[in-house]
């Protein structure tokens, strides 16, 4: 009997295979099919959600079954604290792209569903799998249907875009195959051990793994994470890749895919490397602040709406890095609700820019202003995402912008200048925010072309509605969501500090002597 | 009773909330209207209910915390979203909601026909929310909420009309739009909030708390007095304070934040949300105390601010940035009084400020309804006969901040200068003593040019008294402008100085730290009023006689100093200074050096280049796989006599 979990993951494939088998031209069944298995996920998430008990630390709703015995690869999935709230976002994120890019997709909208629905699985196989070889195939075949998303429902240059995604992503990721392959030979050079990927065991493992080779599986991890994020330098496959994307394609890209990057620190190199962890902290952290101000910087002169927004995503996803590596409760907790404002303040934030673009076909900030005076439920709309974005407090970034610069003042491992020029950031965001706002949004409407453009429709006002809701919530009752996190957060500091000092005193020992 | 302070608090939430949703559709002046400033009128009453409370309550029982939800823990962090009323935060209280309420009603008139008339009532009333919650919050992440909710409104109520024109007087060259204000406004606040926000990660550190109870009162006990901790933690809150507050050197924003309506300069921009800044200091006065040198440059900072800004009053010609540059200056002499330890002298001009300075914006936007938006006093004058209830009022407004006596604002400004001098710094008396001469001497200049001589308005306006709506507030707020001074007369004047008993358990930690004031003697008490008078009435007498009888002199004295007169009209020259130093670099650094730079050339680069550098390769490999089979079979021989040279020579 398949688990709950499994059956969450499974659901959109399964519902791709349907949607194939339905003949191209009845568009509106193809929508309605993608959008209503979409939904069911959201249905079963929620589920899961009101079944999770989150006073455990550990994995729930855990299934296993083998795959390749030959190497102990099975198929094991499961959630704690960590993943429960990112396979929540992706489950309702979805439905949302889906809904959003109703009336947008002209050419091969049978493909293109179907291409929805198998990233979907990708994206939740990702957050679920507690196999690290499932984990990694999960995380490769996430890359294909990206692939064509962009690069054929793309903008202009989608074809050097999708490239420049998938060579970026590929690079990173072979090196974390090699780094797999080690952890699992160490496994097997233990006493009475064998080649293994299951990553409960291996949590066992890999900080027994002699630093200097240690060293290295971190940074192979860690260089194939810091690539998904995008941490500075790796960033510049972002702003194309989000330019070119279609609206669906950036809302997820922006809201699930670049999540997985910090949630790959955080479940894999943090307790299999925690040695590594504690020596690279202050210099991923140093990127991280580095990345936070560049971000906006750079954001701030943009002159195409979403390159802003892809840039301030390297903005806001420094500060979960920040989080991550400041190693506090804080930190950690506020990097794991701050994923999940992301998602939602910069899926939304997508979500308007192409409200404007479907309209308007362009994105040049230059093209517009006033726009609030014809579209002004557009105007509020755009106004609170851009507030949650720019951390104002009452709202959901806020939150995690706090918990982050709270965990790394506190840190032991960091200076408290990384969180004083983190906090610079909060200044900055402001800057290019409400620029944005003010020159396509405020003043006369001096563009004759955008006279004369709807509203948004019915359909638009309920694609935008769910999220605001989130932003609020967040915003005013967020331990909803942080005490989902709590226990799995102390487990995983308590899991870095301990093996760090058990190593530190046993190696100290032949010293002392 | 301990349901009030949620109830004063989610009173206006609820009119932005029903303003907000159905205003729009309801399209009724009168419901948008009477509904936002009835439930302002509901908080005030509340309020008053719960201060009459306190006033019969014995003084140990007078702090009541209400707590309503655990906000946000994670970790160590815990904060609640508590409200705490006490004898300071009741009265911010009754000020907010009190002149928030005379504003709103007088908001009725000033908006008439206007298209956004529900959504003006609708930020109003978030407005009054959100200061609630800065007042009112029980620790600093809650006051933090206000802090910057009150950002969000004033940014959103500045660009009201958001396409609309706005002279900034000069600089950018030609005009702006509103919504350029609006932003300026909330950006520059934000470098405010980041010290505000680094001084809240400080305190945490150091305390492990962001609760007032849990942080105040062990403050001493844990910080070492004049330690550098609590040096950052008070210098940095001070700068969100600079930044709210409008102070030297962020007080940029707020003659530019005059391009929002009226009211808003009126409610926002003088009597509540600028003197946050002022309310947080006094409200951590024992910190403030534990560091004494932070109080200096609190002080100083206020005391240059005040004449600073008073000298640029003094040459402006549009009415509201006379009285924008009149409040910096004033919340200039409150920071003046924190500096030097008189926290009571400085919450005591804050309360006299908000009534006057309400009363002259009010009075200010009687004149613009009346001369259908002209905001020039030299296109005005006269004004007194057609619209005598606004002559009177703003004469009440105008004495009143000139310190003439026994007007509010002659005891407030004079209990500042007297302590200053007490406290020993006698050169920020002597600042504040001029700067008190310099604003009567501004005041009188706007009053004389506006209201009194031959009008210069155009032949088809014909001024008119406008409707009780907005004249009653006016008569009210003028009351309260001359009788104001009654809380705080000292008690070698006669009087029982009320407010210094009402606010002694909240000050009187940090006032036993500083107990260090010289005493002065009454003779001298006296003569340093007199000397306070003199020039009060010096600058004013001064004013009307330039102004009324001789106004070739006044042409005369600007030609004579032009160098002077045209830095004071250029405001010193600051905003082409900023951005010449700072928004132009960070913009081309940006610019050219990040994105063209860093981004395009640098990491691109070397990506573009190993792509093409792969493909290159691969290009030529793949010419060796030219399907020639002979050419292959030489590649194998060659490959083979390698191997073998290889073997051979090792061996």
């Amino acid at each position: 009997m398949p688990s709950i979990l499994t059956i969450l993951i499974v659901l959109p494939m399964a519902g791709s295979l349907f949607v194939l088998l339905l003949p191209a031209d009845r568009e509106k069944l193809i929508k309605g099919a993608g959008l209503a298995v979409s939904t069911l996920a959201l249905a079963l998430s929620i589920v899961l959600w009101a079944q999770f008990d989150n006073s455990q630390a550990g994995m729930q709703f855990t299934q296993k079954s083998s795959w390749i015995p030959a190497f102990d690869v099975s198929f094991s999935v499961g959630i704690d604290g960590l993943s429960l709230l990112l396979v929540l976002l992706t489950a309702f994120l979805t439905p949302i792209a889906m809904l959003s890019s109703w009336n947008a997709i002209q050419k091969r909208l049978k493909e293109y569903t179907i291409m929805l629905l198998l990233l979907e699985t990708g994206m939740l196989g990702v957050f679920c799998a507690i196999d690290v070889f499932l984990f990694y195939v999960f995380w490769e075949a996430m890359l294909v249907p990206m692939y064509f998303i962009i690069g054929i429902w793309g903008g202009e240059r989608r074809v050097y875009a999708a490239f420049k995604f998938f060579l970026y992503t590929m690079a990173g990721s072979l090196l974390m195959l090699v780094a797999i392959i080690g952890l699992g030979y160490y496994a097997s050079l233990a006493p009475g051990g064998k080649f293994t990927t299951d990553l409960i065991r291996l949590f066992s493992i890999g900080p027994g793994i002699p630093l200097g080779v240690q060293i290295w599986m971190f940074l192979a991890f860690a260089l194939s994470f810091a690539i998904k994020v995008p941490l500075f330098p790796f960033h510049t496959w972002l702003p194309d890749a989000h330019v070119e994307a279609p609206t669906a394609g950036s809302v997820l890209l922006a809201g699930v895919l670049l999540k997985m990057g910090t949630y790959g620190f955080l479940r894999f190199c943090l307790p299999l490397f925690p040695q590594s962890t504690l020596m690279f902290a202050p210099f991923i952290s140093t990127l991280a602040v580095v990345g936070i101000i560049y971000g906006a910087l750079v954001s701030m002169v943009q002159t195409d709406m979403k390159k802003l927004v892809a840039y301030s995503s390297v903005s806001h996803l420094g500060f979960v890095v920040l989080g991550i590596f400041a190693l506090t409760e804080e930190g950690i907790q506020g990097s794991v609700i701050q994923m999940v404002n992301h998602g939602l303040s910069t899926g939304a934030l997508f979500l308007i820019v192409g409200m404007i673009y479907d309209r308007r076909h362009t994105r040049a900030i230059s093209k517009f202003g006033g726009l609030a005076k014809v579209m002004p439920v557009l105007a509020v709309f755009f106004m609170i995402v851009s507030l949650s974005s720019l951390g104002l407090p009452g709202l959901n970034g806020f939150i995690g912008e706090f918990l982050i610069l709270v965990g790394a003042f506190r840190s032991d491992y960091l200076s408290h200048w990384f969180a004083v020029f983190a906090a610079a950031g909060v200044i900055l965001a402001a800057v290019y925010l409400l620029s944005m706002y003010q020159k396509t949004m405020l003043g006369a409407v001096t563009n004759p072309e955008n006279r004369k453009l709807s509203d948004l429709s019915k359909r638009e006002i309920w694609v935008l509605v769910p999220v605001m809701l989130f932003i609020v919530w967040i915003g005013i009752f967020p331990n909803t969501f942080l005490k989902q996190s709590a226990a799995t957060t102390k487990q995983i500091i308590t899991a870095v500090k301990s093996t760090t000092t058990i190593r530190a005193t046993s190696e100290a020992l032949p010293l002392s002597k | 009773m301990s349901s009030f302070p949620a109830l004063v608090v989610s009173l206006p939430l609820i009119g932005f909330f029903i303003n907000g949703i159905f205003g729009k559709k309801i399209a009724s002046e009168r419901f948008s209207g009477i509904l936002g400033s009835g439930v302002v009128g509901a908080a005030f009453v509340a309020s008053a209910l719960m201060f009459l409370a306190m006033v019969h309550s014995p003084v140990e029982g007078r702090t009541q915390i209400v707590s309503l939800f655990e906000w946000l823990s994670a970790g160590s962090l815990s904060v609640a979203a508590a409200y705490r009323i006490d004898q300071l935060s009741i009265l911010m209280c009754l000020i907010i909601t009190g002149v928030g309420f005379l504003i709103h009603v007088y908001s009725i008139g000033y908006m008439r026909g206007d298209p956004g008339f529900w959504r003006f009532f609708c930020y109003l009333n978030l407005f009054i929310f959100m200061m609630l919650n800065l007042v009112l919050a029980d620790n600093f992440l809650l006051m933090f909420l206000g802090w910057e909710g009150v950002g969000l409104c004033s940014y959103l109520l500045i660009g009201f009309w958001h396409d609309r024109q706005f002279d900034t007087g000069g600089y950018p060259p030609g005009t702006s739009t509103t919504s350029d204000a609006a932003r300026k406004a909330f950006i520059v606040n934000r470098v405010g909030d980041f010290g505000f926000l680094v001084a809240m990660l400080l305190i945490f550190s150091t305390f492990g708390s962001l609760t007032f109870g849990e942080v105040l009162p062990r403050a001493a006990a844990i910080v070492e007095p004049g330690s550098s901790t609590i040096f950052w933690i008070t210098l940095l809150l001070f700068l969100g304070a600079v930044g709210k507050s409008a102070q030297i050197p962020l007080y940029i924003w707020l003659p530019d934040a005059m391009a929002g309506p009226t009211p808003v300069s009126a409610l926002i921009h003088a009597a509540t949300m600028v003197t946050a800044g002022v309310y947080v200091v006094a409200r951590c006065s024992i910190l403030y105390a534990l560091s004494p040198a932070t109080l200096q440059i609190v002080g100083t900072v206020g005391c240059l601010t005040a004449i600073f800004a008073a000298t640029i009053g003094l040459v402006q010609n549009d009415i509201k940035k006379i009285l924008a540059y009149s409040t910096i200056s004033q919340l200039g002499y409150m920071f003046l009084a924190l500096g030097v330890g008189a926290f009571t002298s400085g919450m005591f001009h804050l309360i006299t400020h908000a009534f006057f300075k309400a009363l002259l914006f009010l009075g200010a936007g009687c004149v613009i309804h009346a001369l259908k938006g002209e905001q020039d006093i030299r296109s005005m004058g006269g004004l007194g006969s057609p619209m005598p209830t606004t002559r009177w009022t703003f004469l009440a407004g105008s004495l009143a901040i000139a310190g003439i006596p026994p007007l509010s604002g002659f005891f407030s400004k004079d209990d500042i200068l007297l302590r200053t001098y007490a406290g020993g710094a006698t050169l920020l008396w002597i600042i504040g003593w001029i700067t008190a001469g310099l604003t009567a001497f501004y005041i009188f200049r706007l009053f004389c040019l506006a209201f009194t001589g031959e009008g210069r308005w155009p032949h088809d306006v014909h001024p008119h008294e406008m409707p009780g709506s907005m004249t009653i507030p006016l008569v009210i707020l003028s009351v309260l402008s001359v009788a104001g001074g009654v809380i705080g007369i000292p008690s070698n004047l006669g009087g029982g100085n009320l407010l210094e008993g009402w606010l002694e358990p909240i000050f009187s930690t940090a006032d036993a730290r500083l107990a260090a004031l010289h005493d002065t003697p009454l003779s001298m008490e006296y003569v340093l009023i007199a000397l306070s008078i003199g020039i009060a009435v010096a600058g004013a007498y001064g004013a009307s006689f330039l102004y009324r009888r001789r106004a070739d002199l006044a042409a005369r004295i600007i030609t004579r100093f032009n160098a002077v007169y045209g830095l004071l009209v250029h405001k010193y020259y600051v905003d082409e200074i900023y951005d010449a130093l700072i928004v132009s670099p960070l913009e081309r650094i940006s610019k050219t050096l990040l994105w063209k730079g860093v981004d395009g050339r640098l990491i691109d680069g070397a990506v573009d280049g190993t792509a093409a550098l792969v493909f290159k390769i691969s290009d030529r490999l793949r010419r060796i796989q030219s399907g020639v089979a002979q050419g292959y079979a030489l590649v194998f021989v060659l490959g083979i006599i390698v191997i073998l040279g290889i073997l051979v020579l090792r061996f």
